[in-house]
């Protein structure tokens, strides 16, 4: 029934665009109110909304703040009897599952000057459902009171985050909790295969401070000093340092860059007005609105850059490295929940045992940089292969038997439960994380 | 050790009115809380596979370690909770209502201050003071080299929560203290008990309804509440675990849903535990008017360290406020035991921007804490007074609420209500008044603790006194039974008002628009960016202070209205 919807949406848009009407904002010009659910802060909706109205006399913008969650489970509740006509957020995920269920509706924007991509990532939905009208990159925020305290180096590169130094001293948001932690993981695990990614990221938690679930929970113990290090979306820092925050912030050098979309609400009650809202954003006006400080996204369109003041890194122009290879939408969708599961089963429930022998770890490593030991290095190396195995490989990951355990009810009677399937996982990661301490028990014996 | 009173068997039928009364209660219940309830966590008991009823999902949460480790921290937590609330509680309680003391209203209202902790906020405040970059902290390490862990692990929870909820138990047992007759103190000291004897064998076993409906209420609100596990980055405990999994996007998986049950079963087991931890004795006592117990002076040393015990528990206790105070006047405050600078022009942007959010809190959370105690007030009559069947079954359910994940209550009513609409056109589900229905049904269990401690203490002998004086049934209670136990219903009203006004979790699933929104909607847009950290703290201070000069001004009342009864 759902598909069969969208079908009709997507017929009824194709035919009102090949009606002729070039502009469909002028074709009727909208009034009343419209009603955009978000999760952008004040900061982002209220020089928007002054804005937006500013462009479109007669009509006001209601702006309903919602965390992303609550805000898809209320387009959700109340899809019976829609008054919402935009969705408006970060997280690439939350438009996927309101895609999904039919939610969304078909436009087609008037963007000139927009490229259909940025790096490896594509700025709008294929079907049309949804829009990029800015984009973030993603780096390394830090407090610079608590490294100069702790007397920590500036970090650079992501495998930074591995080292000895900063042991307890980074924070990071789940991928479950967060649509562009979730981006940038599956980058990792894409860009340097399945194996090797896992093990990237296993390295780089075992010095985490903590794995939090909200996504504005980094910068907010990085801007108080609570913690060292952040993984953050750009503008988290850059908005921080608006603020006077003694904090800093770098791309590593090859970094990702997540979108922020809008989207209109199947069935919404102001068609004219959702329209003119998205035309609005992506138009040069509302691009130059996301320079101010307090926002700081990164427009969509290169043309805006000409107006930004100097050091504005501009992705289009190569101030944030991009990956070289071709991002997989399709792989990326059909892991995703298998990814998020994954992740915090192995890492965010688990992270005691996996700090706990990444530290001792360190410390052997310290004291064989001192003086060399091959047979201690060589259980080392044993521990480190131990710590990164996977339960599963990639290929699994994407199969329809691990994706009909997280899609609820299934015909599928071979499937595990979810439940099942993360019990198996945790205890996997337990018994590997064990035996791995006990090989870093035995390199320590025999280091000096 | 009690007063003796004759139960006398009541009569086997009953009255048309109290099964007015008993419907309509158990009405609201059904149509507020066990529907929109039920709409959501059906799913727990749902097969994923075939999509008929099954209790799998169960032996899955049982078979799950992190589940069941998950339970063990909760139960753990929230008894070390309770234990450390008790140390706060009783004796601000005991010494505030015991000797003729200065100040005794104020540091009652002080008390219940720490239950006013802002979302997000608070925990921003008590970060930059107790964790491990926090004032404390920095100090201790320049001046000692030490680190003290206060908000680490399952200790920082405990910490936090004993600060939060202490309060359940000071009003709770500070309400029973005054209804305690003087004759029985009076009675223990002429047959020789004094000090710690005449307090450990009379004043605390006669004020133990107090004590036990406070500390059940310390227990159950720890094991169910997910925000300070979540603040502190605990996430092996059942709440924040029943959260994660029911807020992740675009998962159908129910055990978030199984988690709730067991946290409502748990919960309605720890009331049933506490009821029978108070069944079978008497605590009511027939004497009143005499004000509770005799308030004496306190001389020299006595006094110094009356003094000096209550500033320690408050200044432990207020320590959260006080930074967030410093937060709502910093400029920037990071990694220092103190703010860089000081301004004020964080209250002027509240003011200028957001006045709308003061008065709908108070409006909501007036409504919510009236509603609460009508209908607290109503089953615990109803359970003590009269032998309807089903009576107790209400209590259960009421109290069922407390375990009921606020996000749980608001997607609940938006399925439930959203399809009817009001004349206007708009969604029942997101008239400003359903919000009021959320708070005060979430807020019902304190309400209903505090009203069944507060009836528990007055003889049914006075209202049948009245009766055979030939008064009606309605008549006795406006006259006697509500005067008697408006202690109690007070308690019950400044717990629920207090925690009402800063409720979030169900509060932002039905907000619609901002004007309609309360204080914490407001404070949780501020949260969400850096230059918001000020004027969000600024309107958690605002909320404190109204809260507070609300509780300030209902206990001088009642305690205007004692020392009224006790001069004629």
């Amino acid at each position: 029934m759902p598909v069969f919807n969208r079908r009709l949406v997507v017929a009824a848009a194709a035919v009102l665009v090949l009606s002729g009407a070039p502009h469909p904002a002028i074709a009727q010009a909208p009034t009343g109110k419209v009603t955009v659910v978000t999760s952008f802060s004040k900061d982002v909706t209220d020089p928007v909304k002054k804005a937006f109205e500013t462009a479109y006399p007669g009509v006001t913008l209601e702006v309903q703040n919602r965390n992303t969650n609550a805000g898809v489970r209320f387009v959700q509740e109340t899809r019976a009897n829609n008054q919402v006509d935009l969705f408006w957020a970060s997280a690439p995920d939350a438009f996927e599952v309101l895609k999904r269920a039919g939610l969304l509706q078909a436009y087609k924007p008037n963007t000139p000057g927009i490229p259909a991509k940025l790096g490896p990532y594509s700025i709008n939905d294929p079907d049309g459902m949804f829009f990029g009208f800015a984009a973030s990159g993603y780096g390394i925020m830090w407090n610079e009171r608590y490294t100069r305290a702790n007397r920590l180096p500036d970090p650079k590169e992501w495998a930074d985050l591995g080292k000895a130094v900063y042991h307890d001293h980074v924070m990071i948001t789940t991928p479950s909790r967060s649509g562009t932690t979730h981006l940038t993981v599956e980058t990792i695990l894409q860009g340097e295969g399945w194996e090797k990614g896992w093990a990237t990221l296993k390295a780089m938690s075992g010095n985490m401070r903590s794995v939090t679930d909200r996504s504005f929970g980094v910068p907010d113990a990085v801007n108080s000093g609570q913690v060292g290090l952040g993984v953050v979306i750009d503008f988290f820092a850059f908005s921080a340092r608006a603020a006077n925050f003694p904090v800093k912030f770098v791309y590593p050098t090859v970094s990702t860059v997540v979108p922020a979309n809008v989207g209109i609400i199947a069935n919404a009650p102001n068609q004219a007005g959702a329209r003119a809202f998205v035309d609005f954003l992506l138009s040069d006006a509302g691009q130059e609105l996301l320079l101010i400080p307090a926002i700081s996204r990164l427009p969509v369109n290169p043309a805006t850059y000409a107006k930004a003041p100097d050091g504005y890194p501009n992705p289009f122009k190569g101030a944030i490295g991009l990956p070289g290879f071709q991002f997989d939408v399709g792989v990326s969708e059909r892991r995703y929940a298998a990814v998020d599961v994954l992740f915090d089963q192995l890492i965010t429930f688990n992270l005691e045992p996996l700090k706990a022998v990444t530290k001792a770890m360190h410390d052997v490593e310290a004291r064989l940089a001192r003086r060399d030991n091959p047979a201690a290095r060589a259980l080392l190396t044993e521990a480190r292969t131990l710590i990164s195995a996977m339960p599963i490989a990639g290929e699994q990951a994407a199969s329809d038997e691990v994706r009909a355990s997280f899609q609820g009810t299934t015909p599928q009677a071979k499937a595990p439960r979810q439940a099942e399937l993360e019990q198996q996982w945790s205890n996997f990661a337990k018994e590997k994380y064990a035996a791995a301490a006990a090989k870093v028990a035995e390199a320590a014996k025999l280091a000096p | 050790m009690t007063a003796a009173a004759l139960n006398i068997p009541r009569k086997p039928s009953i009255p048309l009115s109290q099964y007015l009364v008993a419907g309509s209660v158990a009405l609201f219940l059904l149509l507020f809380l066990v529907i929109p309830v039920a709409t959501v966590i059906i799913v727990a008991f749902i097969d994923p596979r075939s999509g008929g009823f099954t209790l799998v999902n169960f032996a899955d949460f049982v078979r799950n370690d992190l589940f069941r480790r998950s339970f063990g921290n909760s139960v753990y937590v929230a008894a070390m909770s309770v234990a450390w609330g008790t140390v706060f509680a009783l004796p601000l309680a005991y010494i505030t209502s015991r000797f003729q003391f200065r100040g005794a209203v104020l540091i009652q209202t002080l008390g219940v201050i720490p239950l006013i902790m802002p979302p997000f906020a608070g925990a921003v405040a008590m970060q930059l003071l107790f964790g491990r970059n926090g004032s404390f902290n920095l100090l201790l390490g320049d001046w000692f080299d030490i680190n003290v862990p206060f908000m680490e692990g399952l200790n920082g929870v405990i910490l936090l929560q004993a600060i939060h909820y202490f309060p359940f138990i000071l009003l709770n047992v500070s309400a029973a203290l005054a209804n305690i007759d003087r004759a029985m103190e009076e009675s223990a000291q002429n047959l020789g008990a004094s000090g710690f004897r005449l307090f450990g064998k009379i004043v605390f076993p006669l004020a133990m309804p107090g004590y036990v409906a406070g500390a059940s209420l310390v227990f159950i609100k720890v094991f169910d509440d997910l925000a300070t596990p979540l603040l502190l980055n605990v996430k092996d405990m059942l709440a924040p675990q029943a959260y994660l999994r029911i807020t992740s996007i675009g998962l159908s998986d129910p055990m978030g849903y199984v988690i709730s049950v067991v946290l409502i079963a748990v919960s309605i087991l720890a009331m049933w535990v506490a009821t029978l931890a108070t069944r079978g004795r008497d605590y009511a006592t027939v004497q009143r008017g005499g004000g509770g117990l005799a308030r004496r002076k306190m001389k020299g040393l006595d006094k110094l360290a009356a003094y000096g015990v209550v500033f320690l528990i408050l200044a432990l206790t207020l320590a959260p406020h006080a930074g967030l105070i410093l937060l709502s006047l910093a400029t920037v405050w990071s990694f220092s035991p103190l703010p860089d600078g000081f301004t004020m022009a964080h209250y002027g942007k509240v003011f200028a921007e957001s006045p709308q959010f003061i008065w709908n809190t108070l409006l909501y959370a007036t409504l919510a804490g009236v509603i609460s105690v009508i209908i607290g007030a109503a089953i615990a009559w109803l359970v003590q007074r009269t032998t309807i069947p089903g009576r107790q079954m209400l209590d259960y359910l009421a109290m069922g609420a407390l375990a009921v994940p606020g996000v749980v209550i608001g997607i609940g009513y938006l399925r439930t209500y959203y399809g009817v609409t009001l004349p206007s056109g708009q969604p029942l589900a997101t008239f400003w008044f359903m919000i009021v229905i959320a708070l005060a049904v979430r807020r019902l269990p304190y309400a209903l603790r505090a009203c069944t401690a507060g009836l528990q203490q007055v003889s049914p002998q006075l209202e049948e006194a009245a009766e055979s004086l030939g008064a009606t049934k309605a008549r006795t209670v406006r006259k006697i039974l509500l005067p008697l136990m408006a202690g109690g219903m007070l308690a019950g009203f400044v717990t629920a008002f207090a925690t009402a006004s800063v409720e979030l979790s169900a509060t932002m699933m039905l907000v619609q628009n901002t004007s309609d929104a309360p204080l914490a909607y407001g404070l949780y847009v501020y949260m969400q960016s850096p230059a918001g950290r000020g004027p969000g703290a600024a309107l958690g201070m605002i909320a404190v202070v109204i809260v507070g000069l609300c509780t300030y001004l209902s206990h001088w009342l009642l305690a205007r209205e004692r020392s009224g009864a006790t001069k004629h």
